[in-house]
């Protein structure tokens, strides 16, 4: 029989632990094929965060450490800086990038360092049992904005590509949405474009997901689809918001 | 070729670890370490390696452990209020067994403290360096030469043992000048095979990590670095003996506090009172056995610090109760002269051996 579908060589044969409905395997799966069709899984280093990716290190075929929470830019700083031809990815929360790691993600930034980050942004922290994120939106109810996200007290969700697209070191700050099969093709898309500028030596890349939680948003697999479009997208507009290799 | 040179405490660390082949350093400035960064700073880039000035001290120790599982020899400095920040990654690095230098070149604490030199930070080296169960090997330098020699040897311990490694220096060995020669490294790196390098298709993927959910497991693994831990106990036991071996009284000093009390001890002997000086170098492994070899023949030990009393813990420990254990000690960033802790001695005398 001819197979028509198969498992990216990047991506090992442990089974997921994501719940049903949730952006990260699709994200893991992409970020696979993108390293098997540039044929760089061999010479790639994979930074796994703190948070619901965090076994992520079992999952992707190439080498891989586990940073501490928040930390993976720097990590990714020392591979990099140590090993300046090899691919070095991050794959982060909302929590680990834009809460507790947002020194080490806008420093890294800021230097240009040649690495790229995959940042998923489902506007919760997931792995402890759904909190309110730094890119909770306002009025979202969260197991600690019980009422929904007062901006009064809580402040205003934090917009990582807006904000780092305005550093110098940035090659590439991309938001795209896990909500649709278009949107699952503008990703790869994306992602395929860091690894192929970082590759280059052009510098920083980020690439924004809007992805979904269902379990911590309390809905199905099918609503939280809906929900990236009706309420994230807004707040978040898809784009490229910097992108070294399109400017003159 | 090896050299003799009068250099900064800082700067023969630094230049130490160059010599070691540590290519690669990643520091955030803070007095009174700040010359290691500017050395690297200025020598790095000459040889190819790299210098970070990184935004923080918790991402110089994460940049640190990213070069560090790539096999690289690679180092980071700080002083005591940094210290305390590298703790979360110092933990990490320890519970992935992962090999690198981690300078502290202490100062007056709590909190911001001073800048003046202090031992203080004793318990946080070999006691608390971060959350969880583990050890680093610490050597504590009292000269420039040491400063030197002992960054040299803190690389090989830990690429032998793969376990991070800590200098504990203090502002006054770091700051003071002396005569010091940078000798030739003796030993080669082991070969690194868990390193993260891309596995290039020719082996299965490493994985460097810390998450071990499954409790028995993760106590499996504990109980497995303490066994290391054991057998670096029995090997790596360091100290100098000054005039111990007939003494009375046994002086327990390290680092800076160790210069003083040796001068201390010329004072006592020129006075008649039969005192030497055991001064520990390694401070994990706490040299126990010269201690409690002393304690056999000693009426009394005086541990010399600048802190409060740490290490006094460690020796009363090791003499376990075969006789009295005094403590002699300034803090805060001020420094015991010889007079002091001669006249530290002569009560200890007084008290102990009436």
């Amino acid at each position: 029989m001819e197979t028509v579908y198969k498992r990216p060589k990047a991506l090992t044969d442990v089974p997921f632990h994501f719940c049903a409905g949730c952006s990260h395997g699709i994200v893991h799966k992409v970020i696979a094929e993108v390293l098997d069709e540039l044929g760089v899984e061999g010479k790639t280093v994979g930074v796994a965060p703190v948070g619901c990716a965090v076994m992520d290190y079992d999952y992707f075929g190439c080498d891989m450490i586990e940073a501490p929470h928040g930390r993976a830019p720097a990590v990714a700083t020392g591979l990099k800086r140590a090993m300046p031809d090899n691919v070095i990815f991050t794959y982060q929360g909302d929590g680990d990038l834009a809460a507790i790691g947002t020194c080490e993600t806008v420093h890294a930034a800021t230097r240009g360092e040649n690495i790229t980050i995959i940042f998923i942004n489902n506007t919760i922290y997931g792995m402890t049992g759904g909190q309110m994120a730094p890119t909770s939106l306002p009025g979202q109810v969260t197991q600690t904005s019980p009422y929904g996200r007062d901006t009064e007290i809580a402040g205003f969700p934090i917009k990582v590509c807006e904000m780092l697209s305005t550093l110098d070191g940035v090659a590439l700050a991309q938001r795209v949405a896990c909500d649709s099969v278009k949107g699952v093709r503008e990703m790869k898309k994306a992602i395929k474009k860091g690894f192929q500028y970082q590759i280059e030596k052009k510098g920083f890349s980020i690439i924004e997901v809007l992805a979904s939680c269902p379990t911590n948003w309390g809905v199905t697999p099918e609503r939280s689809l809906e929900l990236i479009t009706e309420k994230m997208v807004p707040y978040y507009p898809l784009g490229v918001y910097k992108d070294k290799g399109a400017e003159k | 070729m090896s050299e003799k040179m009068l250099l900064k405490g800082n700067e023969a660390l630094a230049r130490a670890a160059i010599k070691a082949g540590c290519k690669y350093f990643f520091g955030y400035p803070i007095t009174p370490q700040t010359e290691i960064g500017a050395y690297m700073s200025r020598e790095l880039p000459k040889i190819n390696g790299t210098f970070i000035q990184a935004e923080s001290e918790i991402a110089a120790c994460n940049m640190l452990f990213g070069c560090a599982a790539t096999g690289k020899r690679a180092m980071t400095a700080s002083s005591s209020p940094g210290i305390s920040l590298k703790t979360e990654c110092i933990s990490y690095m320890a519970a992935c067994d992962i090999p690198a230098v981690i300078v502290n070149v202490q100062r007056g604490g709590p909190g911001l403290g001073s800048i003046q030199p202090s031992q203080s930070d004793y318990w946080q080296a070999t006691r608390a360096a971060g959350h969880g169960d583990f050890h680093l090997i610490v050597l504590a330098p009292s000269t420039v030469q040491e400063m030197a020699d002992f960054t040299q040897l803190a690389f090989d311990l830990s690429d032998k043992y793969r376990t991070p490694a800590m200098i504990l220096a203090d502002g006054l060995i770091g700051q003071m000048m002396e005569v010091a020669e940078i000798k030739e490294p003796t030993t080669v790196p082991p070969e690194k095979p868990w390193a993260v390098t891309g596995h290039n298709f020719k082996r299965k993927h490493n994985i460097i990590n810390s998450l071990i959910l499954d409790a028995q497991k993760l106590e499996d693994l504990n109980i497995e670095r303490f066994k290391k831990y054991d057998i670096i106990k029995k090997n790596e036991q360091r100290s100098e003996s000054y005039l111990a071996d007939d003494a009375d009284i046994v002086l327990v000093a390290f680092g800076a506090s160790a210069r003083m009390s040796k001068e201390a001890v010329d004072m006592a002997r020129a006075n008649g009172i039969k005192v030497g000086l055991i001064k520990p170098i390694t401070l994990f492994p706490y040299p126990e056995n010269a201690i409690k070899k002393a304690a056999e023949t000693a009426k009394c030990f005086l541990t010399v610090e600048m802190n409060m009393g740490q290490m006094v813990d460690d020796v009363r420990l090791a003499v376990n109760g075969k006789c009295p254990v005094d403590f002699y000690g300034r803090t805060g960033g001020v420094i015991p002269t010889p007079d002091e802790i001669f006249e530290a001695i002569k009560r200890t005398v007084a008290k102990e051996m009436k």
